[in-house]
């Protein structure tokens, strides 16, 4: 179907307390009011979340994929970075 | 091959002896049981009605809201049904009541039957009916029956949502375009007549509102129409004048889209008669 002159919008959804909201998906509604219900209705029918974000998509700043090079591959080779040089003691358990 | 695979198969079912045609139920209508029934087919109605949209609706993202109302009412039915099931005990079950009653022996509301027509109209529907249940259901989860009392709390939080959906796209198409809300006018002006019956008690469920079963709609509608004309007006639209009312649908005098909507609800069940897969 067709949704011509409608604005997209991304959906969110945090599924439980403490979590962080998710990216799920994106939607066409006229108006933001809509667009929540809209994301209620599509998003949430098995029980996924608790809490919902719209965000109309054009209020996204995405980076360039042609740059990803340059943003992205510096980092590729900083394994220093990642907190695997020391042990943990079995007591602290998972952290 | 068609052709011979449907010989094939009526003869297979005239071999099994199988009757071609189911025949209606009858039910023993006492008051608890006709109350519970015309909830039922309330729900029943204008979830299958909702249904029709699946595949249909204007956008994407309102197909999935239109069928997820109409689940929601089918939920309804199914609770209602098998409660009025069980106070009648005669060994009818939801689908017997739901596949073998005719147009005269259904008791939903007029409203409710009406066709979908455009997507102003079925929303008109929705929203007249919505802002009704959603204060119904909350007085009855004051009842003195704790199933329908249970079966009430379940479906306000249901019809709440149903207001506030129909209630936001009332808004929209009356304050959006000329078309838009020529369209939502008109469906207003031809479902007004309609709405009456919502209120109307007779003296079946007289008793079970003295007993303390089910409560008053009458009290219901000051509340109904300030709802009901602060949506409209803030869509810029108006209520008809009119105060005469159609009804007929709780004692079986149907409008003739009922058949219609019928023959295909229950085309399955009639032509093979307890057919599972």
């Amino acid at each position: 179907m067709a949704t011509p002159n409608i604005p997209l919008w991304e959906v969110f959804i945090r599924s439980r307390n403490g979590l962080a909201h998710k990216h799920v998906g994106s939607l066409h509604a006229t108006d933001a009011t809509l667009a929540l219900q809209a994301a209620r209705d599509i998003y949430t029918r098995r029980g996924e979340g608790l809490s919902i974000w719209v965000v109309p998509s054009n209020a996204i700043t995405a980076s360039d994929p042609s740059e990803k090079g340059m943003m992205f591959e510096p980092a590729e080779s900083k394994i220093y970075r990642h907190p695997t040089f020391y042990d943990v003691p079995e007591e602290v358990g998972h952290m | 091959m068609d052709c011979f695979v449907a010989s094939l198969l009526a003869m297979t079912i005239e071999q099994l002896g199988i009757q071609m045609t189911a025949a209606n139920i009858t039910v023993s209508e006492t008051p608890l049981v006709l109350y519970t029934l015309r909830r039922a087919d309330d729900a029943l109605i204008l979830g299958h009605r909702l249904s029709e949209w699946c595949g249909h609706a204007p956008v994407l993202e309102e197909d999935m809201a239109l069928a997820n109302m109409g689940l929601d009412l089918l939920g309804q039915a199914r609770e209602l049904y098998t409660y009025a099931a069980k106070v009648e005990g005669r060994g009818n079950d939801e689908d017997r009541f739901a596949y073998l009653r005719d147009v005269r022996q259904y008791r939903n509301l007029l409203l409710l039957e009406q066709p979908n027509g455009d997507f102003a109209r079925t929303m008109v529907r929705q929203f007249f009916y919505a802002a009704f249940a959603d204060l119904y259901w909350r007085a009855m989860m004051r009842s003195g029956d704790t199933t329908l009392a249970a079966i009430a709390a379940k479906s306000e939080k249901e019809s709440a949502y149903h207001l506030r959906h129909s209630s936001e796209w009332i808004i929209r198409l009356g304050d959006g375009t000329e078309e838009s809300h020529r369209r939502a006018q008109a469906a207003i002006d031809e479902l007004w007549a309609f709405t009456g019956e919502m209120f109307a008690v007779d003296d079946s469920e007289r008793g079970l509102i003295d007993a303390g079963i089910a409560i008053d709609p009458a009290p219901l509608r000051a509340p109904w129409l300030k709802t009901i004309t602060g949506v409209v007006s803030e869509a810029t639209l108006v209520l008809p004048n009119n105060d005469w009312m159609q009804q007929g649908g709780r004692s079986g005098r149907h409008s003739e889209h009922l058949g219609h909507l019928l023959s295909e609800l229950q085309s399955m069940q009639r032509t093979f008669p307890g057919a599972t897969w």
